[in-house]
């Protein structure tokens, strides 16, 4: 019972990146729901700060959540914390002591570390800041190299780069607990992969996105516009079984024109396989398929435990499906060439994002989620925009800024309940579809905002667009 | 392709109804090593739909001596489990292809990778 209440009483702060500011709370929070924890911060809790108090959670919860974060630097167990430096030093010696000596006693080796956050303190200040740490117990020695237990003093001293105070806003004092996953967005680059295309996503993102559908280990994913199977990297990074389509048979086979420069073909082994087995993931592999997103090859079942892709937009790649618009009489011995290339037409946005959120809903298992990129033209968005469907919850909704007048959205949505014969129609008649409807209606609005800036491409795009 | 993949694959030529489980007609098969994992094969197996699976594995000659119908208790049972593991994961077919046991449609199986898309007259 005393531990329990102890450990209950503890608080973590996690050091979070300065970068897509929008998509950590939702990673954090679903990180947190992996392990069926609630996200509690404290009562000074910015979102945007780079630092956040947490309440409720012990520490295998904090290794939990860094063992996959990509937005979150680091964590520590909170010891003390305040606004000035002596306010520091009330809050840490009102600090249990019981909490303390586990990490402080004669035999143990410990090293604290300075951090400070839009300031770069000289080695001689950092140095007074720690010596000013003495009415700390310590009663350990003191190793740089191979400290057992490794405490942190931060220092926050605001966002605003030209306007940097003397004196931190915040301090904070605890001991480091687990860094995050900042290294995969290195590790994993797109750079240095085997394997990729035009719009193969970043790592830093393709990550985010795995957390934000809350893959976990042995899930099944699958990813319905797959291309070069970034984000399935990052699915079996985390333990997931992986599989994709695309209707385009190059990328899937890995032919055609290289996306590297001084490359003109691809190489033979370039394919979504050979990605997963650079980063030794091979086994989390089940296949890939030529297919068309629009006519489902599944059997009526819950089959995945996420569904995460980035669709087509029609800005880099051609959003299409197949399909013709003239009644093309079958060839009168009815058998095609295998050579035959299907005839392929226009996969409106609007129709892409109805057929996403419908094959969603029929083939998640419950809970499961469904992750997207929506794209936006900025100067039109509210957010009654975003697709709903009876069946599934709008989770979060991140926006990622393109340029001036677009961005593309990170919707995450979760499966609340089995599909009635009804709940495939409810939403079609939606007028919230309406900004979508047309073939290549975002399109058209990416390059007239273009336009707006020079002019004399106006001719151009309207062969374009049509 | 694998296994686990073609039991939850089925035909959506138009108008077909009875499009599953897609016949396979193989003319290359492999089988390829794949780590042992018994807590996901537990968690696939209630998921599978065991007679095609059988089947399936039946047709390509990996049946093994995998039961018609699914044992009580499998998750105890780890020799079960890896030979359910096997023809999951494991045995794939390279060259051939799945055909519509309704319509007769063929989707050609290259390089271990199926080819779905129907013809702009059939969808």
């Amino acid at each position: 019972m005393a531990t329990l209440s102890k450990r209950s009483c503890l608080k973590f702060l996690l050091h979070l990146a300065q970068d897509n500011l929008d998509f950590r709370l939702p990673e954090i929070k679903a990180l947190l729901a992996v392990r069926g924890k609630p996200f509690h911060p404290d009562e000074n809790f910015k979102e945007k700060s780079p630092f956040w108090c947490l309440d409720g959670l012990c520490e295998d919860d904090v290794r939990a959540i860094m063992a996959r974060s990509v937005c979150a630097k680091s964590a520590f167990e909170l010891w003390g914390h305040g606004e000035t430096h002596s306010d520091l030093q009330t809050s840490l010696l009102n600090y249990p002591l019981e909490n303390m000596s586990p990490f402080m006693h004669k035999d143990s080796t410990y090293r604290i570390n300075v951090y400070t956050f839009n300031k770069t303190l000289e080695f001689t200040d950092r140095i007074k800041r720690i010596d000013a740490l003495e009415y700390l117990p310590f009663e350990g020695t003191v190793s740089l190299k191979r400290a057992q237990h490794i405490f942190c003093l931060l220092e926050d001293y605001g966002t605003d780069p030209n306007n940097i105070p003397d004196n931190p806003y915040y301090v904070y004092f605890g001991r480091w607990i687990a860094d995050g996953q900042r290294e995969l967005i290195r590790s994993h680059s797109v750079k240095n992969r085997h394997f990729i295309g035009n719009t193969s996503m970043d790592a830093g993102l393709s990550f985010i996105m795995a957390n934000h559908a809350k893959v976990k280990e042995n899930d099944v994913v699958f990813d319905p516009f797959v291309g070069t199977g970034s984000l399935l990297v990052a699915c079996s990074h985390f333990g997931a079984y992986v599989c994709g389509i695309d209707i385009d048979y190059n990328t899937i086979h890995g032919r055609g024109r290289s996306s590297r420069k001084n490359q003109k073909w691809r190489g033979p082994d370039e394919n979504i396989r050979a990605n997963l087995r650079q980063y030794g993931t091979e086994k989390m592999y089940l296949d890939v398929m030529v297919s068309d997103a629009s006519k489902s090859v599944w059997r009526n079942a819950a089959l995945f435990d996420a569904i995460i892709t980035d669709p087509p937009y029609g800005i880099r790649e051609s959003t299409r499906r197949t399909g013709s618009h003239k009644d093309i009489p079958r060839p009168p011995d009815a058998i095609y060439l295998e050579s035959h290339v299907p005839v392929s037409l226009a996969y409106h946005l609007n129709d892409i994002f109805t057929d996403l959120l419908n094959f969603s809903a029929h083939h998640l298992v419950m809970g499961g989620r469904l992750v997207y990129w929506l794209p936006v033209y900025r100067p039109e968005y509210s957010e009654e925009m975003v697709p709903l469907h009876p069946c599934l919850q709008l989770v979060s909704n991140c926006e990622q800024t393109l340029s001036s007048h677009t961005a593309r959205r990170l919707i995450t949505m979760e499966k609340i309940k089995e599909p009635q014969e009804f709940d495939s129609l409810a939403h079609l008649a939606d007028s919230r579809f309406r900004p979508y409807q047309g073939h290549n209606a975002f399109r058209e609005k990416y390059f007239s905002g273009l336009n707006k800036r020079c002019g004399k491409e106006d001719n151009k795009s309207d062969v374009n667009g049509e | 392709m694998k296994l686990l993949t073609h039991n939850m694959l089925m035909s959506h030529v138009k108008g077909v109804t009875k499009g599953y489980p897609l016949l396979i007609k193989a003319t290359e098969v492999k089988v390829n090593e794949v780590e042992f994992n018994p807590q996901f094969v537990s968690r696939m197996i209630p998921k599978v739909e065991w007679s095609a699976l059988v089947k399936a594995a039946e047709e390509l000659g990996h049946r093994q001596d995998l039961p018609a119908e699914l044992l009580a208790d499998y998750e105890k049972n780890e020799e079960f489990l890896k030979k359910v593991h096997k023809v999951l994961l494991e045995v794939e077919v390279i060259e051939g292809c799945l055909q519509c046991p309704e319509s007769g449609r063929e989707f050609p199986i290259t390089k271990g990778i199926p080819n779905m898309l129907l013809n702009e007259d059939e969808v």
